[in-house]
Formats: structure tokens, C-alpha cells, sequence
């Protein structure tokens, strides 16, 4: 059974696309068919974090309007061949998603892949509601930062009333993943800690992903931080993340970077 | 301050996630409020204390409306307090 996921948040900038990315490549790392689907039209980015942009032919509106055929616009991952990048349009408008358009992809890509990973635009407007309408899961990403954890709650509310789910009276199963972590300024007391989040959202969580210079790495080179360093702590992070998604039950920690003294000593890549 | 002061070590500062938490339980649960009951009770709690108003002077928060849902019937309750 394929299950549609919504990687979602409200605030722009808390990691949605990376967190998209790493999932993604994740659960494909783990023999799971997968595929990310972008919904930021007019501001598409997953393509250019999966290091596929200039692989773009066909879109997701052009399949929701019928004017190319879904295997058209799958992009094929050139690493793992069972992961696939939906990308949206960069040039139409964002109006040009058509509710029923949308409606027959999701079903389609149901039947082909594991997992559907929506990638939601920040906001709250029709692409955001777009993203979620058809989802059986969410994952709220939220940075632990006041404004970040208030646009979650909104989110929140919003899986609860204006999702396909919802209207069929059942609940959108829902997820915290915890992005931009800094331990260091959580134990001085500066930054919200797990609990504190945990405790005012009460969703349960999915994971914790550490402020990481190897994230911004991974983007810059079009590569999903699970593949371009899976031993660095958020890579390792969103990889047991994707295990859970999957029903392993794996304790939440915090990784930390492994201090790598011959690596630094060679200064080889040894990590 | 003298002027030996601007050398001082200072005190660390204090943890500000406990006023980020805090700050953040009181407008959520404000935010939160089913907005679909909260406005209708609302909206009778002001029609109740228009229609006291017609006959006496009553204060708003002298007016307390409060629904008891059970399972076979919900109960409103309204109490005013009329000064003596």
C-alpha cells in the first residue's frame, strides 16, 4: 500500500526541501520505491537540491492539464533508480494546479511507488493546501524557534480540517521532525528544547535533525545529505527518521559528529 | 558605572527558552480556541448580556455562559450576577 507523505511547516527556510530530499533518498536507500513530488510552483528548488535541474523536461502541472504524460515528467534518479523527482512548473502560475488534475497523479503515483513525499511551499495558500490535500501523513518540520513552532501549530490545525482525510471524518497521521538543532545552545538555555516543542504541539516525533555545515554541503553540490555524507550526524539523523517511518522502532537521540582524528591528520575524506 | 566596571567580567546571561516557551503556551492556547464554538459562544454571551442590559445595568463580566456537554443532553448554564 503506497502512502502519500507532506513534508510541510507553514515557515519558510526551516529545511522542508532538504528534509524532502534526505527521506526521500533514505527510504530509496532502503529498498523502498519513492518519489518527491514539488508543489512551490513559480519557486521550484527540490530539482535543484536532488541535482536534477537540468534534467526538467515535463511538470507537474503539465501532467495535471494533460499535456504530457506522467512517465514524461518522472525524472529518474541517476544514483538510485528507485527514486524519482516530480518537479513542479517554474513559469506557470500556481493557479494552474487543477484540483482534479492533482487528484488523478496522486492516484497514479500510488500505484507505482512505496511513497509519495510532497514537498509543501511555506504559507498557508492554495499550493500549500494543495500539497496536503491527498496526504495520509504529514511530517511538520519545525525549527525550535518561536516563530517556526507557532506557524507548526497553524499547520497542524490545518491537516486537522482541510485535508481529504479530514473530510472523510478520519486524522491525517502526523509527525515532528525537529530541524536546525543546536545542543549546544539548548543546554545553555537559548534555544527551545525537544521537550518544550514536543510538549506545546503534542505531535509525537519522528526525529531530531543537528545544525549541520554538511547540509548546506549537500545542497551546494545537488546531492540529498543522506547520499553525500551518510555517516555526518544529520545525515544519520534523517536516516533513522526514514527507518521509523518505515515502523522500525529506533530510540531518538541527537547524533553528533564523529571527531575523525585521522581524517583531519591525512586530511583525507574519510567520513 | 566607573570607569573600573567596563573591565568587569559580566554575568552570563540569563536562559531565555523558558520565555520563548512560556511566551509561546499562552498565545497558542489563545490561537487554539476552537474558533467555530468559541465564536458562537461568543456571540450568545453577547446577545444574553444586550438583553440584561434593556432591563438593568449589569458589568460583562458579571454575565457567565458554560455549556455541560453530557450524552443524553447538554446543559446551558447561564449565571448573572445582578449588584444588590
Amino acid at each position: 500500500m503506497a502512502k502519500v507523505l507532506v513534508v510541510t511547516s507553514g515557515k519558510g527556510g526551516v529545511g522542508k526541501t532538504t528534509s524532502t530530499a534526505a527521506l526521500g533518498a533514505a527510504l530509496a536507500l532502503n529498498g523502498q520505491k519513492v518519489v518527491v513530488v514539488d508543489f512551490d510552483v513559480g519557486l521550484r528548488n527540490l530539482d535543484l537540491v536532488m541535482g536534477a535541474e537540468r534534467r526538467v523536461v515535463y511538470d507537474l502541472i503539465n501532467v495535471a492539464q494533460g499535456n504530457a504524460k506522467l512517465s514524461q515528467a518522472l525524472i529518474r534518479d541517476k544514483r538510485l533508480e528507485n527514486l524519482a523527482l516530480l518537479p513542479a512548473s517554474q513559469t506557470r502560475d500556481k493557479d494552474a494546479l487543477s484540483e482534479k488534475g492533482l487528484a488523478r497523479i496522486i492516484r497514479e503515483l500510488r500505484t507505482l511507488f512505496d511513497w509519495v513525499i510532497c514537498d509543501s511551499p511555506a504559507g498557508i495558500e492554495r499550493g500549500a493546501m494543495m500539497a496536503m490535500r491527498h496526504a495520509d501523513a504529514a511530517i511538520i518540520i519545525t525549527n525550535p524557534e518561536v516563530s517556526s513552532v507557532r506557524d507548526s501549530d497553524r499547520i497542524i490545525g490545518l491537516l486537522d480540517a482541510k485535508t481529504e482525510k479530514a473530510a472523510k471524518g478520519e486524522r491525517v497521521e502526523k509527525h515532528l521532525l525537529i530541524t536546525r538543532y543546536d545542543q549546544a545552545r539548548a543546554g545553555r538555555g537559548d534555544m527551545l528544547k525537544t521537550d518544550d516543542v514536543l510538549d506545546i504541539l503534542s505531535v509525537p516525533l519522528l526525529g531530531i535533525i543537528p545544525e549541520s555545515d554538511q547540509v548546506l554541503r549537500a545542497s551546494n553540490l545537488g546531492q540529498p545529505v543522506t547520499l553525500a555524507n551518510p555517516l555526518s550526524a544529520p545525515a544519520r539523523a534523517y536516516s533513522d527518521a526514514a527507518r521509523r517511518l518505515m515502523g522500525d522502532n529506533l530510540a531518538i537521540n541527537v547524533p553528533l559528529e564523529r571527531f575523525n582524528l585521522l581524517g583531519r591528520i591525512f586530511g583525507g575524506r574519510a567520513a | 558605572m566607573s570607569f573600573f566596571g567596563l573591565f568587569k567580567r559580566s554575568e552570563p546571561l540569563p536562559a531565555t527558552a523558558p520565555v520563548a516557551r512560556e511566551r509561546l503556551q499562552v498565545l497558542l492556547a489563545h490561537e487554539r480556541g476552537s474558533p467555530r464554538n468559541s465564536s458562537k459562544m461568543t456571540a450568545l454571551k453577547e446577545d444574553i448580556i444586550d438583553a440584561i442590559a434593556r432591563h438593568m445595568l449589569v458589568k460583562p463580566e458579571a454575565v457567565k455562559v458554560k455549556i455541560d456537554r453530557r450524552a443524553e443532553v447538554s446543559i446551558l448554564r447561564i449565571a448573572v450576577d445582578i449588584p444588590a
